[in-house]
């Protein structure tokens, strides 16, 4: 039989003498050219066969059609189409040539039975012999074309593979083949593997023997598919509660600034959303000007060089305007307003009105498939991260430091503080530059998700303002609180009212909240409130 | 005690009032002149281009009328009162797009452009008795006075003053604006509503109707200044002026509150759509960006720079602002955001009285000086 014949090639492949089997691969590698589409068939088992290091690149170039052979001497090699004309290179590497034309070179032509039969062998031969990675998505390619012809391959894959998590993949083809028996006995426990598995192969292949067999069968598979219809829906329910953190964590970063300048101070700063953006103007400056061949670290640089940056504009800001208005707030908000046109035209002046791009470091591309139907990108994650971190930092620091406890003193009784030594007005100008620091950290983080441009700071200052008046202000684990679940009710009504709406619902929502409860979640008690 | 002679004293001597209704009937007489009567290219014709951007300045100084009653006088510094403007702007312009008929783009008989662009079949159920101009008018005012008593009811019920009431009033307009942007919801979406041809048979763009619009402009800046002049130096005004200076004293003293805030903020937004109505003929548009929250942070500076809680110092700023603006961004468009910013800044740090408070210190109101002292000592005293 042919397919013990494979099997038993691929496992003793390597034991056999090599000399006896290199005659066999060349002559395959000959059939190739010349024979017709059964002899080739042959020929690709021989190839899968051989246990030749280049066996899986021919197979894998022959399926893509790269490969090639010269017209003139019959040589195989591989060639690729630039301008029209071909760059053709030799198996082994040792002979090219470059510009042949058309004529000069003919394809290796596959038909779609050799395509199927070629898929297989390439999965099975790094299923043998391929890495940890390669081995997973062979696996995981086949579960779409898996019949029953693979199954001695896979059975012998299963016998020497160590890896837990590729094991129960392997397990997994094999149920998708059992499954299709209608013997109680097989398609039973090939029923109870394919239940765990959330891969949308494994659900298309159910709905579609689901009316097949016999009624007993039918049912088990019913309920099967319903099974896994309720954990595909809470792995989308994960995933949204997931993106409504992401979401959050961004709330969060714009927002806990100003909690600090306008919780714990009671100024209103409208340029808030400005150190934003100046932040994030600080990463596309480091990107681009200084270090523009060190993508990768460039965002690290720029998260404390931004802190600096904007926390000196702050301090420059409330040594030069605020610290006349204290105790003025709606004066404060129109005189911040007006640094904040002031902020985005000198933006506009000195780099240009439009989009600047920063780039995306490689370690935060990509995602994490944690299974079938749930996976987490990694930027996303990484700033749920970053956000926690610099909320427990600013913590830490009121909470732990000798400046947080002089900033909290401050805050709670000005003229006694000051009559303790506490430079009243250095805490006021460093706990502003805090705040404004935190929000070009936030800036260096945005800068990784949305567009870096002059208006980037005017669109977070609405949501910033309803995150810590609805948390309820002078309180940052408030803030945390609100930021998060304003993000999650986001998410959950994006679906069902589109984006737009669900985010006008959350702003009626709070002006809603606000009436209720007009200081917001978590309301300090106390003398503190009318201070 | 000097608050209480203040009480006693009738201080409805309004000069710098009277002035500037002096000064706006002239020009009322002398524009139109100029523009319908000097024939084109004479040195003293004035273009039909010049009185609609008069008649658009008129227009915003009723706006900025409307946020001084509310916030010069009660203490509430709204930053949403283009919500206001724009809502009475598109009951006009829906007004304007039902006078269209087929003469749109498709020529459909029954439905503006935009709707045939989007296939509706009917005329969504709001915008029905639009063709008709009393029931635009009508609209123009509940549109605006119904949101701000729904929005003023929940809020000063339940004591949302100060900085938070700013913050949710921001949110308002923002909101608005978001839903406005949609096209679903029959307005236009993001171009609004333009293309207009013609208001009460009048072809728009004929110089008379212009004329027309622009004296209604100052007639109603007029009228809405008699109206908020009658209103703050009487009995309830003094009232509002209390709520503004100290809010919990007047409601210990037994005043219900929030219906006095409620009836000011009614008023004012009434002003506001009313203005918004005048506007829209003039400019040709309406679109979504009028609810730009940045839109409403301006009328305060206009306020605040003319002079908050005089009324007139409102409409001087407006006046001001907004010839500074159509100046420079004409001459220096880079420096219009500095300058508007640097005028946010300066205004409030160095003339937190206004223009009306340099240069009209006499014409302040007697009232306002009064109570000017009265919270100056009892800020003393506190400290």
């Amino acid at each position: 039989m042919k397919i013990v014949h494979r099997l038993m090639l691929l496992v003793l492949g390597a034991v056999l003498s090599v000399s006896s089997l290199a005659d066999e691969y060349s002559d395959a590698l000959n059939t190739l050219i010349k024979g017709n589409f059964k002899e080739k068939a042959k020929a690709v088992e021989v190839i899968a066969a051989s246990g030749n290091e280049q066996s899986v690149v021919i197979l894998e170039s022959m399926l893509e059609g790269n490969l090639f052979y010269r017209r003139s001497d019959n040589l195989l090699g591989f060639a690729e189409l630039v301008d029209k004309k071909y760059n053709f290179k030799s198996l082994d590497g040792t002979e090219t040539e470059e510009g042949l034309g058309k004529r000069k070179v003919k394809k290796v032509s596959v038909n779609n039975s050799l395509r199927k039969q070629l898929r297989g062998l390439i999965a099975g031969l790094q299923l043998i012999s391929g890495t940890k990675a390669q081995r997973k998505d062979a696996a995981l390619n086949m579960l779409s074309t898996v019949d029953e012809s693979m199954v001695p391959l896979l059975n012998s894959a299963l016998k020497q593979e160590k890896e837990n998590s590729i094991k129960k993949l392997l397990m997994l083809n094999i149920a998708m083949v059992d499954i299709d028996s209608n013997d109680e006995k097989i398609w039973q426990p090939a029923l109870s593997t394919l239940r765990s598995s959330l891969e949308s192969d494994v659900r298309n292949k159910l709905v579609s023997i689901q009316e097949v067999g016999p009624e007993e069968k039918q049912q088990a598979i019913t309920d099967a598919l319903q099974s896994i219809e309720g954990k595909v829906n809470f792995y989308g329910g994960v995933e949204n509660i997931f993106f409504g953190l992401s979401l959050g964590s961004v709330l969060l970063l714009a927002a806990v600034g100003l909690a600090i300048t306008f919780g714990v101070m009671g100024v209103i700063n409208m340029a808030h959303g400005e150190m934003i953006m100046l932040g994030a103007y600080t990463t596309f400056v480091i990107q681009t000007y200084v270090m523009p061949n060190w993508v990768d670290g460039s965002v690290l640089v720029a998260i404390p060089v931004a802190f600096m940056v904007t926390g000196a504009f702050g301090i420059l800001i409330e040594r030069t305007v605020i610290r006349y208005l204290y105790g003025r707030p709606l004066e404060t908000l129109l005189a911040t307003f007006g640094l904040s046109l002031i902020l985005q035209q000198l933006v506009r002046t000195v780099f240009s009105p439009l989009n600047q791009s920063v780039a995306t470091p490689s370690w935060m591309s990509g995602s994490w498939a944690v299974n079938g139907a749930l996976s987490l990108t990694y930027n996303r994650l990484y700033i749920i991260g970053f956000s926690l971190l610099v909320f427990i930092g600013l913590i830490f620091l009121l909470r732990r430091t000798y400046f947080g406890l002089q900033m909290r003193a401050v805050t709670q009784n000005r003229p006694m503080a000051s009559s303790m030594g506490i430079r009243t007005g250095w805490v006021d100008a460093l706990t502003f530059g805090l705040g404004s620091g935190v929000a070009g950290i936030a800036g260096v983080a945005l800068s990784q998700l949305t567009n870096v441009g002059p208006n980037l700071g005017q669109g977070y200052i609405i949501d910033s303002f309803m995150v810590v008046v609805f948390g309820g202000v002078g309180n940052l684990w408030g803030t945390l609180v609100a930021a998060f679940s304003l993000g999650v009710v986001n998410k959950f009504l994006e679906p069902v009212a589109g984006a737009v709406l669900a985010k006008i619902l959350v702003l009626i929502f709070i002006i809603l909240f606000i009436q209720k409860r007009p200081r917001g979640m978590f309301a300090l008690k106390g003398r503190a409130v009318d201070g | 005690m000097e608050y209480l002679k203040a009480f006693l004293r009738p201080t409805i001597r309004d000069v710098a009032g009277r002035r500037m209704i002096m000064i706006l009937a002239v020009v009322a007489i002398v524009v139109p002149i100029l523009n319908l009567a000097v024939p084109q290219g004479h040195f003293l014709h004035v273009s039909t281009f010049t009185v609609t951007l008069l008649g658009k300045y008129i227009c915003y100084a009723m706006l900025a009328l409307a946020l001084d009653l509310v916030w010069g006088y009660v203490g509430i510094l709204s930053l949403g009162h283009g919500a206001f403007f724009a809502l009475g702007g598109y009951a006009m312009g829906m007004y304007l797009m039902r006078q269209i008929g087929d003469r749109g783009v498709y020529g459909n008989p029954d439905l503006p452009d935009f709707m045939v662009f989007l296939n509706w079949q009917e005329l969504p159920w709001y915008w029905h008795g639009f063709d008709q101009f009393w029931f635009a008018m009508l609209m123009v005012i509940l549109i605006p006075a119904t949101l701000a008593f729904v929005f003023g009811f929940l809020a000063f019920r339940s004591r949302v003053s100060g900085v938070y009431l700013s913050i949710i009033t921001q949110a308002l307009v923002y909101s608005l604006m978001l839903a406005f942007f949609l096209n679903d919801l029959g307005f236009g979406g993001n171009n609004g509503l333009t293309d207009f041809k013609d208001i009460l048979g009048f072809n728009i763009q004929a110089d008379g109707t212009r004329v027309v619009i622009f004296l209604a402009s100052i007639f109603f800046l007029v009228l809405f200044y008699a109206i908020c002049r009658f209103v703050v130096v009487s009995k309830a005004g003094r009232v509002l002026v209390s709520i503004r200076d100290a809010e919990p004293k007047t409601r210990f003293i037994g005043y219900r509150v929030e219906n006095y805030k409620l009836f000011a903020f009614v008023l004012s937004a009434i002003i506001a759509g009313v203005a918004g109505a005048l506007y829209v003929p003039q400019v040709g548009i309406i679109n979504p960006g009028e609810f730009s929250p940045i839109n409403s942070i301006e009328i305060v500076i206009w306020v605040a720079l003319g002079g908050r809680g005089t009324l007139y110092g409102a409409v001087l700023g407006a006046l001001i602002v907004n010839y500074a603006k159509t100046w420079f961004t004409g001459a220096f468009p880079e420096v219009w955001l500095f300058a508007l910013g640097a005028l946010f800044v300066i205004s409030t740090l160095f003339f937190p009285k206004g223009v009306a408070g340099i240069f009209g210190g006499k014409a302040l109101d007697a009232f306002n000086r009064a109570a000017d002292k009265y919270r100056k000592r009892s800020g003393e005293a506190n400290s």
